[in-house]
């Protein structure tokens, strides 16, 4: 075990799992607004709405996370030059793959947040709606005041997942260049030895991140879950 | 009859190939206590739930107050704060206090402030006897209290008139008259009400008039009186010989 001593001692790993965790926060936020919107299109009363809702969620969850992160990266940052970070910055490079890693993070778990939270809207019953709208609520209001909090209840547990699964996913960001967990594995897979020590690492970190959002979200769903 | 206060003339609704209601005509008057009564199918619940456009319809028009039904958006959020609802499965919102389910009408429809919406709604949960449960949630109480609460909530918008659809159905044999005691109440105190049931003892003791219908028509109406003990149609006669044989 003194080869994991050595790796830590060499190496920032909690510099690198840092990282990991500022991609699934800000990444995670982001999914968590856009994914709310998308849920709101597609249970809208308005057609246009749900075909755009239902079309993003499609398209987003059926194209790979590596494929949207190198179209953030590449295409949208160095071919179209949008930057989220001045070209005068000192760290312009950097910010900017952070950032557009984070955009695209959120981009693509917004619709699995989106469709944890359509079947959370599945748990509420139709009769909520109609009392909510029979005592003069607007559509609006009824959404905000009675489904949406219910819906977020009855979603929990799938959100849960989504949230663990955005967590792992942020390794992909290491192939547009964000230095996070995996990244720095690579390298020292590269400069040392792809020994047992190094896997062990970054696996119980992934774990030791990963582990309480489950038991957490597990704990949340029972002791906010609406009592029918 | 006193001033007309719901006004439905000629409404037609079909589900698929079923024309639920058919030609409906019915005038309801301010303070009147109307009974819809009739075999499962009939179109008495459809035909409640259109008074408040919970039910579109195809022709025909419905007036509440001289207004006509208004379509979707603010105006018919603004219409449905007047006419009160009873479900027949409660829906409380399942997520908030008693004292938050009656209070979020008045504070979010009504801009009413806080504190005067939660002492109304403490004297209209007083008035309905659940007023000990106000901090509880609506799983934690018995589905006659659910009831009494349900209609606190419609009361605390101060509508014009109250619909109920079959609102003791979903009820155990020993709550019905708990549910009922209030709604007789709330009859005496003026409140114009539509109510689907098939209990008889309260259309007796506080309804103006009954509707039967069957088949989507209605059939006959009359005092809950004649209707009861003198049934002028063959349909209502076969129908009350099967709900009263028992």
């Amino acid at each position: 075990m003194g080869e994991i001593g050595d790796i830590l001692a060499k190496y920032d790993v909690l510099a690198a799992f840092g990282m990991t965790v500022y991609l699934t926060v800000f990444s995670a936020v982001g999914a968590l607004l856009l994914g709310t919107v998308l849920a709101i299109m597609r249970v809208s009363p308005v057609g246009v709405l749900r075909s755009l809702g239902a079309f993003y969620v499609n398209t987003v969850r059926n194209t790979p996370l590596t494929l949207i992160l190198v179209f953030c990266s590449l295409g949208v940052f160095f071919i179209l030059q949008l930057n989220l970070e001045p070209a005068s910055s000192p760290t312009f490079l950097r910010d900017n793959a952070i950032r557009w890693a984070i955009v695209g993070l959120a981009a693509y778990h917004a619709a699995f947040v989106c469709e944890a939270l359509r079947s959370g809207v599945n748990t509420v019953p139709a009769g909520q709606a109609e009392a909510a709208r029979s005592i003069g609520l607007t559509f609006g209001q009824s959404l905000r005041e009675v489904i949406l909090p219910q819906a977020f209840r009855g979603a929990i547990a799938p959100l849960g997942s989504v949230l663990i699964a955005l967590t792992k996913n942020t390794t992909v960001a290491s192939i547009v260049s964000v230095s996070e967990a995996s990244a720095l594995m690579k390298v020292i897979i590269e400069n040392e030895t792809a020994g047992t020590a190094v896997f062990l690492v970054f696996a119980i970190g992934f774990v030791v991140l990963t582990l309480p959002v489950g038991m957490l979200f597990t704990t949340l769903s029972r002791r906010l879950a609406v009592k029918r | 009859m006193s001033e007309p206060l719901v006004v439905l003339e000629r409404v037609n609704k079909h589900f698929g190939d079923l024309h639920v209601l058919r030609d409906i005509d019915l005038t309801v008057g301010r303070g009147e206590v109307v009974v819809l009564i009739g075999p499962s199918g009939s179109g008495k619940s459809t035909l409640c739930r259109t008074i408040n456009r919970l039910e579109t319809i195809e022709s025909g028009s419905i007036t509440v107050d001289g207004k006509a039904l208004p379509e979707e958006g603010k105006e018919l959020a603004a219409l449905r704060a007047d006419v009160g609802m009873v479900f027949q499965s409660f829906n409380l919102f399942a997520h908030k206090t008693i004292l938050e389910n009656v209070t979020l009408g008045p504070v979010k429809v009504r801009g009413t402030k806080k504190a005067d919406a939660e002492k109304r709604a403490m004297e209209l949960l007083e008035r309905v006897g659940v007023a000990h449960q106000a901090e509880k949630y609506p799983a934690q109480l018995s589905g006659g209290q659910q009831q009494r609460v349900a209609i606190a909530r419609s009361l605390a918008m101060d509508p014009k008139v109250m619909l109920f659809d079959e609102p003791t159905s979903a009820l155990d044999p020993e709550m019905i008259n708990e549910v009922l005691d209030v709604m007789v109440e709330l009859a005496r105190s003026g409140m114009t009400m539509i109510v689907v049931t098939h209990e008889m003892g309260f259309a007796r003791k506080a309804a103006n008039r009954v509707v039967f219908l069957s088949d989507g028509q209605v059939v006959e109406e009359g005092t809950p009186e004649e209707f009861f003990t003198n049934a002028r149609s063959e349909r209502a006669r076969d129908f009350l010989g099967k709900i009263l044989t028992h």
